[in-house]
């Protein structure tokens, strides 16, 4: 590399350049319009007042000052907390726990892993439907079970406000995680053998080869998870619409469903995308400190 | 020597009996968390299906039927009838072609870029493309909905082909596999004076084939079931899709439970087929974009 003419070095650098952008060009167009520029034009609408009428006057910081007074911003965004502070740990360990069950040699596993990532790949509408009958307090077979079982006064899951939160991170824990168990089983299956071998050599019994051995060979794949559940708690959406439309009263209203009814049921775009820069920082800061965090213990 | 050799079994013997029996106990506790997990997996599914066959008085009966009394077949020829299924499910197909074909395209076509031709800049790029990974589409779907308007995109089709059809997913997965296939190939391709395109078309799709699929079938399934897209941007009854169709179908019957679960499992079943035929790729596809991460 170093004899090459520094004139014909640079010339292939530029054919490589023309080449490279070539071929990410049509994907970056699409991508640079409908992604790139919108996150760009958010920070600037989140500082106006931009409304059904279409005139956007600077603000400042109006809509966030709003915001901190606006006690139903306040209800979407404890709740949204409460969502994920209970789905991820839910569905982490569940996603595990049927991982490390699947990765036994055991019959049936090929059949239990594709019943397992069924629930992620069918349609929302459908599974919010068919969840609505499961909870229904008097018909559905849920609470049927619950009575045979002795429960005398089973809860009313999507009609009771006490009990719709823990009802969605339910079907949002069922939806996932089969997902994110075919994400562990294949870090699972990275781990060497010799390793269990040497411990159980050792003397390690199961508890602890899972603690010495599973554990930290995972941790790559656990971080990802964390980060990715994360991000789809903090954006919990079309579950929640179709669940129980931020109901009963606004005890499931989430983020992003605020940002909805702001945006596009009350066209005021400016207060809405002020809200989005909320929800779009949140995502942010947590991601970091995650990345933070993982660096500093794999360090 | 010999006699350490002669000595170890039996010293070996007795804890590997202990093992096995262990061994077996947790065999029968697998099995029964195994079975307990399915059947929770599985419920949803069945009462979809159990109440598209039941009248609608008998979806609503106390105490509840864990099975029809008689099968009501006619569910499946009323739901016709009563909603504009054909529509819903000509338009989602149409989307979901169209918008396979062009994340496969664009994505294997960026992937080769930034997988396989080196410039300045280029590991920056890849790294933007990922980070909006982690950005919310919640958070910016008001601002791309303004845009969308101005382009006089909205409640047209190309709103839902331009939203689905440049994510990061494609160029992630194929990036991935590209960086597997060995960089002899193509450099000897490139001696034998082939272009950079040439060796994108006839060495390296040929050679992804299996990422192909998984990128195929996840696109196809994503946009099959996306619900939000259409939901901000489809606003004309006939260019409603089937997760909007159905959504309004229930709004309009919200008391007709038998005929809504026929209607949930119509639009089900296209996805169940396409994941059961092609199971390999997506469960190799989600490993992939998972691991790698």
């Amino acid at each position: 590399m170093t004899t090459m003419p520094s004139a014909r070095r640079i010339g292939r650098v530029w054919r490589n350049t023309a080449v490279g952008w070539s071929f990410i060009l049509p994907n970056f167009a699409g991508f640079a319009v409908l992604t790139l520029v919108p996150i760009a034009v958010l920070f600037y609408v989140a500082f106006t007042d931009w409304n059904v009428f279409g005139v956007a006057e600077w603000v400042g910081a109006d809509n966030f000052t709003q915001m901190a007074h606006d006690d139903s911003f306040w209800t979407a965004f404890s709740n949204t907390v409460w969502y994920t502070v209970f789905h991820i740990p839910l569905t982490l360990a569940a996603a595990l726990g049927l991982a490390l069950l699947l990765n036994r040699r055991l019959r049936g596993v090929g059949f239990f892993r594709t019943v397992a990532f069924f629930p992620y790949i069918t349609s929302i509408v459908a599974v919010a439907q068919v969840w609505n009958l499961l909870f229904s307090p008097q018909y559905g077979p849920i609470n049927a079970l619950l009575r045979a079982v002795g429960v005398a006064h089973p809860p009313g899951w999507t009609v009771s406000a006490d009990w719709s939160m823990p009802a969605v991170i339910i079907v949002g824990t069922w939806r996932e995680m089969g997902y994110y168990m075919l994400i562990f089983l294949a870090g699972l299956q990275t781990i060497p053998a010799q390793l269990y071998e040497a411990a159980r050599i050792d003397g390690a019994g199961a508890w602890q080869r899972f603690l010495a051995v599973t554990v930290p060979s995972l941790r790559p794949t656990t971080f990802f998870v964390t980060v990715m559940l994360t991000i789809g708690s903090f954006k919990v959406f079309d579950l929640i619409l179709l669940l129980t439309n931020g109901g009963p009263g606004q005890s499931t209203l989430v983020l992003s469903q605020y940002i909805w009814q702001k945006g596009f049921g009350e066209n005021q775009f400016g207060y809405a995308s002020a809200v989005s820069v909320v929800l779009f920082a949140v995502c942010f800061l947590v991601t970091v400190v995650q990345f933070a965090v993982n660096k500093r213990r794999a360090a | 020597m010999t006699a350490t050799l002669l000595d170890a079994p039996e010293l070996v013997a007795a804890p590997r009996h202990r093992r096995r029996r262990a061994n077996r106990a947790w065999r029968v506790l697998g099995y029964a968390a195994l079975l307990v997990a399915a059947a929770g997996l599985l419920l949803p599914f069945f009462w979809m299906l159990v109440s598209s066959l039941k009248t609608n008085n008998e979806v609503s009966s106390i105490p509840i039927r864990w099975l029809p009394d008689t099968f009501v077949w006619r569910n499946y020829v009323d739901i016709w009838r009563k909603s504009d299924m054909t529509t819903w499910l000509g338009n989602t197909l149409l989307l979901s072609v169209a918008v396979t074909v062009l994340q496969v395209f664009t994505g294997s076509f960026a992937a080769y870029g930034f997988a396989k031709v080196r410039f300045p800049g280029r590991d920056a790029l890849f790294l933007l493309y990922v980070a909006t990974i982690a950005v919310p589409w919640q958070s910016y779907m008001v601002p791309q909905f303004i845009l969308m308007s101005k382009l006089q995109l909205s409640d047209t089709r190309w709103s839902i082909i331009a939203l689905q059809a440049f994510g990061a997913l494609g160029v992630f997965l194929m990036k991935q596999y590209y960086e597997t296939i060995p960089e002899e190939l193509s450099e000897a391709a490139r001696m034998d004076g082939m272009s950079e395109y040439g060796i994108w078309r006839r060495i390296m799709l040929p050679l992804s084939v299996p990422a192909l699929a998984s990128l195929t079938l996840l696109t196809f399934v994503n946009t099959w079931n996306d619900y939000l897209g259409p939901l901000v941007y489809l606003r004309s009854p006939d260019l409603r899709t089937i997760q909007l169709g159905l959504s309004t179908f229930i709004s309009q019957y919200n008391a007709e439970y038998a005929l809504i679960m026929t209607g949930s499992v119509l639009s089900v079943l296209p996805v169940a087929v396409i994941f059961l035929l092609g199971q390999r790729y997506f469960v190799e596809g989600v490993a992939t974009s998972g691991l790698k991460g």
